[in-house]
């Protein structure tokens, strides 16, 4: 294994916020022409180490050494000017600029020392064209496109700012499995290219695919340096949580078909949703797979009572309803809990506690009239942390302080306290780490074996074939086929989810 | 399993050919909110014309531009820091502060006029800056630490001119506020202002083409620099703006600044035409809340990130006209209130109607 | 699965918690106000009036006014919006206050307060307008309403007894109603805030609309009833002050509004809302009605009034009102 000398290495670092060490007398380095995967459970430090690079946050001790020479980043541009440019997890694009303006954001061409709008679109679309993105207008607000879009955007910008570290933090995990495929290929021409490329993932498959070499990060230290295919991926997992772990997913139960609790026949709305019709009875959880954006997220939203002028009818427990808010939904004969797409921004109030968080969609069970009952509200508290397991400090601490996994736990808590029949996943495990996944696949069957009924979307195919009952593949607002038993495979999702006509050995379904 | 490469064949669909037609009906979209008000103001002032017992007249143009000059310089100045997701309660206060000024310094030779004049200019944009400052450095919510600077400039402006009074230049005053022959006349320009090329534009108002200059000069430069886009950007999200490494304390205090410069042009104006400083309490906060009407009616969201101060200057002529109408329509004069909150009213709830067009209620809250 | 371990517990040694800060700050200044206004009564007069227990109850009932529109006005401050109609609000209950008269005039007052208010309510919520502009309008409507009302006049119609009782008297000559009046409404606040769901609605709303109505709160009809709460808030205010003042009178009101958003502010409430204890606006509704006779018996005039007005909140807000530092 030839070692090339290190381009950027951080040396001694440490960081703490508060009591809480972010970060441990880390040594790390990185090396031109190739991609160094960074593993670890959310809270292990690498979200805080991609940071300390990027000049977001300055570390407390050590020091950071770029082409052999100490540096310091007191703030972002620093780090850019640097040529280390990171793309984050939360989306830095200002959503009411235009994609051009947004890409050429912090040195945008000028002339005469105006900025020069026309040099300014012509640079977007060429760097836009460069991961295959020539169907974004770069006149049109970024607010204006969908989510996975957005990301392209975000990294058509980081290629604008010529970086020669470029740190992707989950990048891909808004992207359509397509831009999926051409980030990749931008990323090993990048390597080509003698530039180095740090990935941060929670998708061991991504890992494999385009990691040199890897790095595992646990509760704030730097565990293991390897070159890929070094380490199985069960050893991966076992670095990352400390301890090995037994399968994955929870064991499904063979059983027959449960009575329909929910029935959704004909929904449509706009030209998002065409004409659904699934069934979804006690104990079970059904899948919504297929690519991003073919309507899953707002068949969940429609079922929750977010949308206007849903046609069609649904039927719980064998009585028409049409929720008409997100409190009708929670309040009706069978009650809904939705886990929305995005935890900070709608799951969570994360300047509240957490206690104030968990009893946010019970206030009326835990009240008398108007007033709220401090004790049951405390008890119920109490239960929820124990029964899901959140690591907290003190109830009364904001949830913001949580790492994003217990984060996501709150959510789930919140709504487990209403005791929901019809529980609506989006995404639930996006960008959380393997241990507290694997908690929540578990709370999921053991919900479903108390008699709930499961609607999870997700845009992890493991997941769907590892958890679902059945799988429904969803395309362009319509269901394309629903997959069951053995029939949930890879192959069989991913061809639906393409609507490529049915294949012969597919056919059995 | 160990890879997600696929087929491209779902995304060729997407893919489609890019038109101009296209850009142009973006563009359209992202300008409807000053599009609207420009339609708006154009019925009104239609309306208020074709009604006026006497007509068009260049006098009554005249009339109406030097009525909503201050006005449309305070709705730019409160634009700025709105774009920012702010807000500047003091750009009523510190027009009224420059006006006070003026009163005092606007008067003597050339030299001295011309010394004043720069002297108001650098006062309002101190004033400006220092808000910029509070803001900044003192990490203050602009509408609270406007709402106490504009106090410490009315006393500044109680202390100037404990009374109405004071006096300006007469002949400057009067150039400003007369059609352009007239400015050429009074300073022997252009044949005192009978030079045949000049006759067709002789008509209009100074106040306008004062406008216009400042639009051009100072409002166009600043949004196509990199601070200026940097004022959108921290209004559309702050923190996204932090992390693309924008030089966000430049811009603030430089919006701010020019929240201030502009008020003071039009505290200077309004000295100019009313001839004296009068340190108005509630005059100052009227222009203030008027401003932020007019910021609204003009496009501009009180969340930041989209607007522009031209829509503003549309939504401060908009509101002007609305009492011009009244004024010929006979309104008894103590229904004008009533009337002008109730137009108020009904202008920003039409904005209401779009909610029933939203079929994803999430998108009501931002 | 046992990975308790390492969460480390933040420590909470005596350092006070970041709400309590503006609270005790606020009061600290309250006690400088005091002792800066008797150092110059002693050297200029040889008294200490502001420090006589009467006068202090005499500061407190002219406090109460301004007192009781702050409470109404931080319930709406908390949700991240503000209510600008307030003075004609004030202005407009008082006038209708007395012109019923008899018996329903104060029923008369609050409900034209709590009318505003739920109209205001109805345009912020329903109409999703920003609340600046309706309750500016709303503001300019009920002037409009009055002054066509009352032909821009003063009114002629006096303030009943029962006004005059609540605003001016004192039970057994020491403890003054308007102070129990105050009192009363600043318990219903506190108890909404802490006690109710209403309470918990309006704090998740005011940090985070979206995912309050994803959690099934009626958002709407929250912010509903913290305008009309406002608006009655309000109105009660007009009803007493007319009856401090026998009569209520055009722009009695104008006072009023910056004070209330400043004794709101001062007292540690995000403007954006959100955050912020009531115990925080009381005191510094104190603060300002302190700070305003001190002044007043310093016979600073008007402009040097406005000038330390603007200092001191900017330099309360520098001890403990600043904004976190942007960044990721």
């Amino acid at each position: 294994m030839l070692e090339p000398a290190p381009f950027f290495a951080l040396e001694n670092i440490s960081k703490h916020y508060g009591g809480v060490h972010a970060l441990r007398d880390v040594d790390f380095e990185c090396s031109r022409g190739s991609i160094h995967a960074v593993l670890g459970e959310n809270g292990a430090g690498k979200s805080t180490l991609m940071k300390i690079m990027a000049g977001v946050v300055q570390p407390d001790e050590g020091r950071m050494v770029l082409e052999g020479a100490p540096v310091t980043f007191p703030n972002p541009s620093a780090a850019n000017r640097a040529g280390i440019v990171c793309i984050f997890q939360e989306l830095s694009l200002m959503p009411e600029l235009t994609v051009a303006d947004n890409i050429t954001l912090s040195s945008p061409p000028r002339r005469f020392g105006f900025i020069d709008s026309r040099a300014q679109r012509r640079c977007s679309e060429e760097l836009l064209a460069r991961i295959g993105c020539e169907d974004i207008n770069p006149l049109s607000r970024v607010s204006d496109l969908p989510l996975s879009r957005r990301q392209m955007v975000e990294i058509a910008k980081a290629l604008g700012r010529d970086p020669k570290l470029l740190i992707l933090d989950e990048a891909t995990s808004a992207l359509t499995s397509a831009d999926v495929d051409r980030v990749y290929r931008m990323l090993f021409e990048l390597k080509a290219r003698d530039l180095s490329i740090l990935y941060i993932s929670h998708r061991m498959h991504e890992i494999e695919a385009l990691a040199d070499r890897c790095s595992v990060f646990r509760n704030g230290r730097h565990i293991e340096t390897f070159a890929k295919g070094a380490r199985s991926r069960d050893e991966i997992i076992g670095l990352m949580i400390g301890r090995e772990i037994e399968g994955q997913f929870p064991a499904k139960p063979r059983r027959p078909r449960p009575a329909s609790l929910i029935t959704i026949r004909d929904l449509s709305w706009e030209s998002r949703l065409n004409g659904i019709g699934l069934e979804a009875g006690r104990g079970e959880i059904v899948g919504l797979g297929g690519l991003d954006g073919q309507g899953q997220k707002e068949l969940l939203l429609a079922l929750f009572g977010v949308l206007r002028g849903v046609r069609g009818t649904v039927t719980l427990e064998g009585e028409p309803t049409a929720a008409s808010s997100p409190k009708a939904a929670k309040s009706g004969r069978a009650r809904m809990a939705l886990v929305p797409e995005d935890r900070k921004s709608e799951g969570l109030i994360l300047s509240m506690s957490i206690a104030d968080n968990i009893a946010m969609a019970s206030l009326d069970r835990l009240s008398h009239g108007m007033f709220m009952d401090p004790g049951r509200t405390r008890l119920a508290v109490e239960r929820a942390i124990e029964q899901l397991r959140i690591k907290i400090g003190d109830a009364a601490d904001p949830v913001s302080t949580l790492s994003g996994g217990n984060q996501q736990k709150v959510v789930l808590a919140k709504w487990l306290a209403t005791n929901p029949d019809v529980i609506l996943l989006n995404d639930p495990t996006r960008g959380i780490d393997v241990g507290t996944k694997q908690e929540i696949y578990r709370l999921m069957r053991a919900l479903t074996e108390e008699g709930a009924c499961i609607l999870f979307y997700s845009t992890d195919y493991e997941e769907l074939i590892g958890c679902c009952d059945r799988v429904a593949v969803m395309y362009d607002g319509r269901i394309v086929r629903e997959l069951e038993g053995d029939a949930i495979t890879e192959r069989n999702i991913i061809a639906s989810a393409l609507n490529i006509a049915e294949q012969p050995e597919t056919a059995h379904v | 399993m160990s890879d997600t490469v696929l087929p491209p064949a779902a995304v060729e669909s997407r893919e489609r050919p890019r038109r101009w037609g296209e850009g142009l009906s973006l563009r359209w979209r992202q300008h409807a909110g000053i599009l609207g008000a420009l339609a708006l103001f154009f019925v009104l002032y239609l309306f208020y014309q074709v009604s006026h017992p006497r007509g068009l007249t260049g006098q009554i143009l005249i009339q109406n531009a030097n009525e909503v000059f201050a006005l449309a310089l305070v709705s730019m100045a409160q634009t700025v820091p709105v774009l920012m997701a702010g807000l500047d309660l003091s750009v009523g206060a510190v027009m009224t502060l420059v006006g006070c000024i003026a009163s005092h310094l606007i008067d003597g030779s050339p030299g001295e006029i011309a010394l004043g004049i720069a002297a108001c200019i650098t006062a309002g944009a101190a004033c400006g800056f220092a808000n910029g400052c509070v803001v900044v450095y003192g990490r203050i919510q602009p509408i609270i630490a406007t709402l106490a600077t504009s106090a410490i400039y009315m006393g500044i402006a109680l202390i100037l001119r404990p009374t109405p009074g004071g006096r300006v230049h007469e002949d400057l005053s009067w150039a400003v506020t007369s059609d352009l022959r007239e400015f050429a006349a009074t300073f022997d320009l252009f044949d005192d202002g009978e030079a045949s090329w000049l006759q067709p534009f002789a008509w209009i108002p100074v106040p306008l083409i004062l406008l216009a200059l400042i639009i051009l000069l100072i409002w166009v430069p600043f949004i196509r620099s990199v601070t200026g886009r940097t004022v959108y950007a921290i209004g559309s999200s702050e923190s996204a703006a932090y992390m693309s490494g924008l030089p966000i304390n430049r811009a603030k205090l430089a919006a701010f600044t020019l929240a201030g410069l502009f008020a003071g042009l039009g505290g200077l104006f309004l000295a100019l035409q009313t001839s004296s400083g009068n340190a108005d309490i509630p005059q100052a906060g009227a222009y203030t809340l008027n401003s932020i009407a007019a910021v609204v009616i003009g496009g501009t969201s009180l969340l930041g990130g989209t607007g522009s101060a031209v829509g503003s200057m549309i939504g401060a002529m908009v509101l002007r006209t609305i009492s011009f109408n009244f004024r010929i329509f006979d309104v008894a004069p103590l229904l004008q209130p009533l009337f002008e909150g109730l137009v108020l009213l009904a202008a920003v709830s039409l904005g209401g109607l779009k909610l029933l067009r939203l079929k994803n209620k999430l998108e009501v809250f931002r | 699965m046992s990975r308790t371990a390492d969460m480390t517990i933040t420590p909470r040694g005596l350092r006070l918690r970041p709400d309590d800060k503006p609270v005790v700050f606020a009061a600290g200044f309250v006690l400088l106000i005091l002792l800066v206004g008797t150092g110059y009564t002693l050297y200029t007069q040889g008294s200490a009036p502001l420090l006589q227990p009467q006068y202090l109850v005499q500061q407190l009932q002219v406090g109460s006014f301004l007192g009781i529109v702050a409470a109404g006005l931080m319930v709406v401050i908390l949700l991240g919006h503000i209510d600008l109609s307030v003075p004609w609000t004030l202005t407009a209950a008082a006038m209708m206050a007395t012109a019923v008269g008899g018996p329903w005039a104060i029923p008369a007052g609050i409900a034209i307060g709590l009318l505003v208010g739920i109209v205001n309510g109805l345009g912020v919520a329903y109409l999703r307008v920003p609340s600046m502009i309706f309750t500016l309008g709303m503001n300019a409507v009920m002037r409009g309403l009055m002054v066509a009302h009352t032909g821009g006049f003063a009114p002629q119609t006096a303030a009943t007894d029962l006004m005059q009782y609540l605003a001016v008297s004192r039970i057994g000559g020491v403890i003054p109603v308007a102070l129990l009046v105050w009192l009363m409404v600043s318990v219903a606040v506190v108890m909404i805030l802490t006690c109710t769901t209403l309470g918990r609605s309006i704090y998740a709303i005011g940090n985070r609309e979206r995912a309050a109505y994803l959690s099934g709160i009626d958002t709407n009809r929250v912010i509903l009833i913290a305008f009309a709460l406002s608006g009655a808030a309000a109105g009660l205010a007009g009803v007493l002050l007319a009856g401090y003042s026998t009569k209520a009178y055009q722009g009695m009101g104008d006072a009023y509004l910056l004070p209330a958003i400043a004794a709101v502010v001062i007292g540690g409430t995000n403007i954006l809302g959100g955050r912020g204890r009531y115990l925080g606006t009381l005191v510094g509704v104190i603060l300002i009605v302190l700070l305003n006779s001190v002044l007043s018996i310093m016979q600073i005039p008007e402009a040097g009034r406005q000038i330390i007005y603007g200092c001191v909140i900017i330099s309360m807000l520098l001890v403990y009102g600043r904004g976190a530092r942007v960044n990721g």
